[in-house]
Formats: structure tokens, C-alpha cells, sequence
């Protein structure tokens, strides 16, 4: 029995994870509508959905944009912790209204209650961190779970009031986005657009207050009154965004498209328009799937759609995602591990000249040699040769022992040169003994670029002849193969 | 008030469950990780919906392994978004447990029409309803199976810290010295994370995750207050969570009768209370507001006194 009822769940699952891949696909599945329809939800042409969608929508942008300075400020929980505190807002909001007369279930008058207590609870995060020992995040954590008891006590009292009925003040737990109407959705757009027109007239002030607090300080900017604004803004995104996702699913929206935007750029103004578009794009998408499927709770379709934004993000995005990043860094170490090869391979031929005065010249040198000269383990020397041979510097000897190319000599002195160029460098100016200055050369020598070279050629003019390697400024250990 | 037997089934269910999350809740506030008793309880849905769906009973060991599995993960995704993608980790952690609460709500939006379950019964299970369910005799005594469980989960929480206590001190304190010392930094960072999912799922299917949030924050951070030793600390954060259940659930019974109205949730009840005891311990504790102030005053009438640095 169980069993094809999980057949029948996992056959759902696979098809929402198959409509949230791909919005286009095609019309064959059974709860999948027809194109028309689709069409015109995605479109905002239907008049049941075009409601709910656009709410959404401005919910996304604006949470995008007031989460962006929430997540650089580091307090992207504190969302979490608002939208906790609103509950018990909401319950007192209900017996308000009851003992005044009402049916308690005005949204305008809910949102009030709500905003009051979030508030609060911000507040009192902020006093906590800010008179005790404690930290940020036990500060959060005791608003949130007190408030949110305290909230549950209060609705659980009010349940049995006469006048009470069934209240689905649950509902603002996990958002009911179906039941907005009218007078609803005027208010969240207002509060959306307000919030959007405030966060952006704050530009520079909350810019400041993110990147560099104690010199807003000093500049005599009210630091503090400008957190407590950043944290209306957010209360304001909270409290609209409970009726439509839901308090535990509105702080993805917060943090999310936020996080995901960090991925792509470096920029604030360009995070915060991605941030916004991000937002957006996840309102639309998961609330006119949610729309067009049964039984898909808007907020958490919405939470789904960002959530997959921001895995692509964090995997490809060309600022600081994971793939690109390791790119870079297998390029850059690629690039140290040729370099280390090369000037291995140099300095070998040239301890072993008799004559320091002589040119170098370029000979074969041994496995053993090379594997005695550096930390390497075999397999590292057999790696870094696979690629020397696969870009050419190295040319075909009797087994066990190596020679450079032609491009690979002088590959090889032009990095010695380097190296030595930057060691004379350090000894000169930084005051580095020249026993020591290997190590630390070696930590800079890979990054030097043409320019940085003539510079240090100019630097140190008393040298000889500015395209001959210098001779090392300090003894390199060389085991001469005969003791090894 | 009319007290009765399952009245105090129902103090001691709740305060063994205040004390069994204290104990781990006393390190995750010193490793400033307090979000994350938050994040679990929300994340497991999941881990809940998929158990539940699998077996199709609410009170079964895979529904029980599943929540416990996927707790796991939250910790473990939250390390690995934070490491991997350079991620704040308080923004990490949001990420992570709203994604995971999102899929398993939709897992009980399709799942309910076929069966009878919803967000609502699987987060906020209800300490009153424990007693209700059929005891299990033990001897001369007959135990109500939550008792059993959560006094399960109790005994092994405070086997672990008795056994791994030095262990936990040093690397919640200076995981490097941890390192150097040769205690696994990480794998401590991960039984810990492991202590709290397994409490959270075995005390909120019980007795409800408002519970378990609460009393994994609230009582280790009053206790914090209170003092500078970090045994103490554990010992204050027990007795306190303790209060906390029997205030809470005289509180749930008497409150709301002031009010003519018939009573409400002790869960609800018992985090208000602990939120009252950390208001005192912050305005009267050692460290207090007001403490402070009364002292800074006193020192200041003293002629010829020093007056004591700021303690904050």
C-alpha cells in the first residue's frame, strides 16, 4: 500500500523538479495546463493570477534590494528573527480588533501588530548585543524563540474566544498567497514601491554604513539611526511579505537573490540590480508555476526557484563561483609548478658548471637530481614533466634524465632571472638576510609582470648586464650526485 | 488550578526535554551558532515527510532517521555553502534550511491528498498531547513514551559531554589549540551538530520545535550571564530550563484565566518564561543593567575608591 503511494509522490516530486528545470516543457504531463493558459499566467494576462504574480514579483525586487544591504552588513539572519517576532504582532493585532468590535481579520490591522512587535524584537536584538556579552546570533535567536512563544501562547489563548472562529492566523506560518484580494495587494504594492523609492534615496548612506561603519561614524552619519532604518526597511519587506510566503520562507527571499548576485560581481550597483532581477524572476516564475500547478505553495515554489538561481550562481558565476574560481586557481598553480621546474632544472646545470663566470649552458640533468633539489615526491616531478613536455620544454633524452628545449632554456633563465632580480630586491630594500630571501621571493616571483621586472632592473642598475642571469645571492643546497 | 498526575507528567517531560537541549545549547551559544537549533528544526521536514511517506505512521524509527539524516545535512550543506562558495555563514545557514523546509512543505502539500499530514502537526507536536498517548509499563510504573524517548535522548547527551567534556571545552573555545593538541576540531564541530539534530528531531516530535528553539538558546545564554565558568554555565543553563517547565506550564494553566479564557500551550507558555528569566538575569545579573549601574554608583560615593572598569 505505501509503496505506490510513494510512487505516486515520487512521480509528483520528479515532475516539479522537471517544472522547475524547464518552464518550457512541453504540454503532455497531466497536471500541466494547456499552453494557452500558461502562456497567458507567465504573461500576466490572466486576471485570477495577475494579482498574486506581480505581488510577488515587487516583493522579489524590493526584498532583493534591502537584502543586499542586509547580507553585507552580515545580519541576513536578523530577517529571520523579524519575521518570528512579528507573530505575536499578529495575535495581539487579532484581540485589538475582537475587543474593539471587529472580526479581526483585517489584513491592514494585522500588518500593524506584526510591524510593531518585529520592530521590537529588532530592537531588542540590537540592545542585547549591544549591553551584554553575548553575540549577534544568541541575540537573534532569543527574540526569535521567545516572541514566537509567546506568539503561539497568544493565538492558542484567543482560539477559544467567543467572538474568534476559525482565525488561519496560521496561515501567515506558511503563506497563503491565493487568498490576497483586492485591498491586499494595493497595500503591498504601495509598501513595495515605497520601500524600493526609500532603500534607493539611501543609496550612499547605507552603502557606507555596510562597507565601513566607524568612518560613517566619524563623518558624523547617525549610524545607529540609519541601522534602525535598514531594519524598518526590512520589517516593511517582512510584514508584506507574510501573507504571501509566509514568515519562515520570506527570510530566503531576504537572503537568497542576495547571496546569488555576491557570485557575479564586485560592484554594489550592479548586486543590487542583480539582486533585485533575481528576486523578481524568482516571484514570477514560482508564482505563476504555483498558479498553474495544484497543490504548490506559492512561497516555497518561490524559495525552490531562487534557491536553484543561487546554486547555479555559486557553481558558475564569474565573480567568485566555485568553478571559475578553481579554474583560476589551477591555472595559477599550473603556472607556479612550471615555473619551480624550470628554475630547478637551471640552477642544476649551473651548480654543476665548473666556472661561475661561464654562460650556463643548457645539459641534461638527472631524475635524481631534480627529485634531491625541491620537497617533491616522485609523482609531483613526474606530474610537472607531463606538462613541461606537453608545452614543449622539454626535449626527448635517454630515460632518467632530463633536457630544456630551446624555449625552454629560455623560459627557464628568464624566471631564474626573476627570481634572483626580486631576491637582490629584498636583500637591498626589505632588509631580508640572504639565507631567508628564497623563501620569501618565491612567495612573489610568479606574479611579476613585465613592468615590475624593468622596474627592479632599474632598481638595482649597479648589476652588470640587464639581460644576463644573475649569479644567487645565497648558497643553493645542491647534493652533487656523486654523495647522493 | 486544578493539578493532576499528567500535569506533572507533563513538568517533567518538559523539563527533561529543557535540559537535554540545554546541554549542547550551552555550546552552540559559546560557538556563537545559536541559528542553528532554528535552522535544524525547520530543515528536518523533509528528513519528517519522507519517513512519514515511506511508512505512512507518525511515530516510527524511519520517520525518526530520516529527520536525524537531514539535520545532519543542514549542518553539513551550511559548512560546505560557506567554505565552498565564501558565503557569510549566518546567510549560509538561511539559505540552506529554507531550501530544504520549501522541498519537504511541498512534499506534504502533494502528499496530502493520499494521507494525513500537515506542516502544522509534524513542527508543532504538542507537549500536552503526550500524556494521552498509551504508557508504557515499566514495573509498577506506567510512562507515557515520550518520557521514554526524550529521557533516552537526555542520558546520551550527558553521557557525551561527561565523557568528550574537556574535548568540547577546548574546541568550542580555540579550535586551533584544539587542532594542535590533537582533538579533531571538526569532527567535534560535527558530533555537536549531530548532538542537536538528533535532540531537536527526538524533543519536537514529542513536545514541538518551539520547545526546542527556545530552550537551546534561551537557558545556556541566562546562564551565560550569570557567569564567567563555563561548568557552572551548564549547571545554572539545567536549573533554569527546570523553572522554565514548571512556571510554564503553571503559567499555560493559570494565565490565561485572568482573562476568563481557557488556557493555552505550555510550549508557548515555557519559552515566554525562559524569555522572562533571561530579562531578569539581564537587567539583575551579575553584569546586570541595573547591577552595574548601582555598583558605579556606589563606587563613585566611596571617597578615595577606584572605580571598577566597565565588566561589558
Amino acid at each position: 500500500m505505501w509503496a505506490d503511494r510513494s510512487a505516486i509522490i515520487l512521480r509528483r516530486v520528479i515532475l516539479v523538479i522537471l517544472l522547475l528545470g524547464a518552464e518550457s516543457a512541453s504540454g503532455g504531463q497531466v497536471d500541466w495546463p494547456e499552453a494557452g493558459l500558461v502562456w497567458k499566467v507567465f504573461t500576466l494576462q490572466d486576471y485570477n493570477t495577475r494579482q498574486v504574480v506581480i505581488s510577488t514579483i515587487l516583493l522579489g525586487v524590493t526584498a532583493g534590494l534591502v537584502g543586499t544591504f542586509l547580507l553585507l552588513r552580515r545580519r541576513s539572519l536578523m530577517g529571520d528573527a523579524l519575521s518570528h517576532a512579528t507573530f505575536p504582532g499578529i495575535g495581539a493585532a487579532f484581540v485589538v480588533m475582537i475587543l474593539l468590535g471587529g472580526t479581526g481579520r483585517s489584513l491592514p490591522g494585522l500588518l500593524v501588530g506584526a510591524s510593531v512587535t518585529g520592530l521590537l524584537g529588532v530592537l531588542l536584538v540590537m540592545a542585547i548585543r549591544n549591553t551584554t556579552r553575548l553575540k549577534d546570533d544568541a541575540a537573534m535567536g532569543i527574540v526569535l524563540s521567545v516572541f514566537f512563544g509567546v506568539g503561539v501562547a497568544l493565538i492558542q489563548m484567543v482560539k477559544d474566544m467567543p467572538q474568534a472562529g476559525p482565525a488561519g492566523l496560521n496561515d501567515f506560518i506558511y503563506g497563503t498567497a491565493a487568498s490576497m484580494i483586492h485591498s491586499d495587494f494595493l497595500l503591498i504594492l504601495v509598501v513595495a514601491i515605497g520601500t524600493c523609492l526609500v532603500s534607493l534615496l539611501l543609496l550612499k548612506e547605507l552603502t557606507l554604513l555596510c562597507f565601513d561603519e566607524s568612518f560613517a561614524a566619524s563623518q558624523g552619519w547617525p549610524t545607529v539611526r540609519l541601522d534602525i532604518a535598514l531594519l524598518t526597511l526590512v520589517t516593511a519587506v517582512t510584514v508584506i511579505g507574510l501573507q504571501a510566503v509566509g514568515l519562515v520562507l520570506i527570510i530566503a527571499f531576504l537572503i537568497t537573490p542576495a547571496t546569488a548576485a555576491r557570485f557575479w560581481t564586485q560592484r554594489l550597483g550592479w548586486m543590487l540590480t542583480l539582486s533585485a532581477i533575481i528576486g523578481g524572476v524568482s516571484g514570477w516564475l514560482g508564482a505563476s508555476l504555483s498558479a498553474l500547478v495544484r497543490d504548490l505553495p506559492t512561497g516555497a515554489v518561490i524559495v525552490l526557484v531562487a534557491a536553484a538561481i543561487f546554486l547555479l550562481s555559486m557553481l558558475f558565476g564569474c565573480g567568485r563561483g566555485v568553478v571559475p574560481r578553481g579554474l583560476r586557481h589551477a591555472r595559477l598553480r599550473r603556472k607556479v609548478g612550471r615555473q619551480h621546474l624550470l628554475r630547478a632544472v637551471y640552477e642544476i646545470v649551473e651548480s654543476g658548471q665548473p666556472d661561475v663566470a661561464e654562460p650556463v649552458r643548457n645539459l641534461p640533468v638527472t631524475f635524481d637530481a631534480l627529485l634531491a633539489h625541491r620537497s617533491w615526491s616522485a609523482a609531483q616531478v613526474g606530474g610537472l614533466l607531463r606538462t613541461a613536455r606537453a608545452e614543449d620544454h622539454l626535449e626527448n633524452t635517454e630515460p632518467g634524465s632530463v633536457r630544456l628545449s630551446e624555449a625552454g632554456f629560455g623560459e627557464a633563465s628568464r624566471v631564474t632571472r626573476n627570481h634572483r632580480l626580486w631576491e637582490l630586491y629584498l636583500i637591498r630594500y626589505a632588509d631580508i638576510a640572504p639565507s631567508h630571501v628564497d623563501r620569501d621571493a618565491d612567495l612573489v616571483e610568479h606574479v611579476l609582470d613585465a613592468e615590475v621586472v624593468s622596474q627592479l632592473e632599474s632598481e638595482l642598475q649597479d648589476r652588470p648586464s640587464s639581460l644576463e642571469v644573475p649569479p644567487s645571492p645565497h648558497f643553493i643546497n645542491q647534493p652533487s650526485p656523486e654523495i647522493s | 488550578m486544578n493539578w493532576t498526575i499528567d500535569d506533572t507528567w507533563i513538568v517533567i517531560i518538559g523539563a527533561m526535554c529543557a535540559v537535554a537541549c540545554a546541554l549542547p545549547g550551552c555550546f552552540l551559544v559559546l560557538r556563537r551558532m545559536s541559528m542553528m537549533g532554528d535552522a535544524i528544526s525547520h530543515a528536518v521536514l523533509p528528513g519528517l515527510a519522507a519517513g512519514f511517506l515511506l511508512t505512512g505512521s507518525r511515530a516510527s524509527l524511519v520517520m525518526f532517521i530520516g529527520a536525524g539524516v537531514v539535520g545532519v545535512l543542514t549542518a553539513v550543506f551550511t559548512q560546505w555553502v560557506s567554505k565552498f562558495g565564501k558565503v557569510d555563514r549566518g546567510a549560509a545557514m538561511g539559505i540552506v534550511f529554507t531550501t530544504l523546509f520549501a522541498i519537504g512543505l511541498i512534499m506534504i502539500r502533494q502528499a496530502a491528498d493520499d494521507v494525513d499530514l500537515d506542516a502544522g502537526c509534524v513542527l508543532y507536536g504538542a507537549i500536552e498531547l503526550t500524556i494521552l498517548e498509551q504508557p508504557v509499563r515499566i514495573g509498577a510504573f506506567a510512562i507515557p513514551p515520550a518520557a521514554l524517548m526524550i529521557g533516552s535522548v537526555l542520558i546520551a547527551n550527558l553521557l557525551i559531554i561527561m565523557l568528550l567534556f574537556k574535548e568540547f571545552r577546548i574546541s568550542s573555545f580555540d579550535p586551533a589549540l584544539a587542532t594542535t593538541v590533537g582533538i579533531n576540531a571538526n569532527l567535534m564541530h560535527y558530533l555537536l551538530m549531530t548532538m542537536v539534530a538528533i535532540t531537536t528531531v527526538a524533543a519536537f516530535e514529542a513536545v514541538g520545535s518551539i520547545i526546542v528553539i527556545a530552550m537551546l538558546i534561551v537557558p545556556p545564554a541566562t546562564a551565560f550571564l550569570l557567569t564567567h565558568r563555563l561548568s557552572v554555565m551548564l549547571v545554572f543553563s539545567v536549573v533554569i530550563g527546570v523553572i522554565s517547565s514548571i512556571l510554564g506550564h503553571m503559567g499555560a494553566l493559570s494565565v490565561p484565566l485572568l482573562f476568563g479564557l481557557k488556557g493555552t500551550v505550555t510550549s508557548g507558555m515555557m519559552a515566554a518564561v525562559a524569555g522572562g528569566l533571561f530579562f531578569l538575569a539581564w537587567i539583575l545579573g551579575p553584569e546586570g543593567l541595573l547591577t552595574t549601574r548601582v555598583r558605579g554608583n556606589r563606587e563613585i560615593e566611596k571617597p578615595g575608591s577606584v572605580p571598577a572598569g566597565e565588566t561589558g
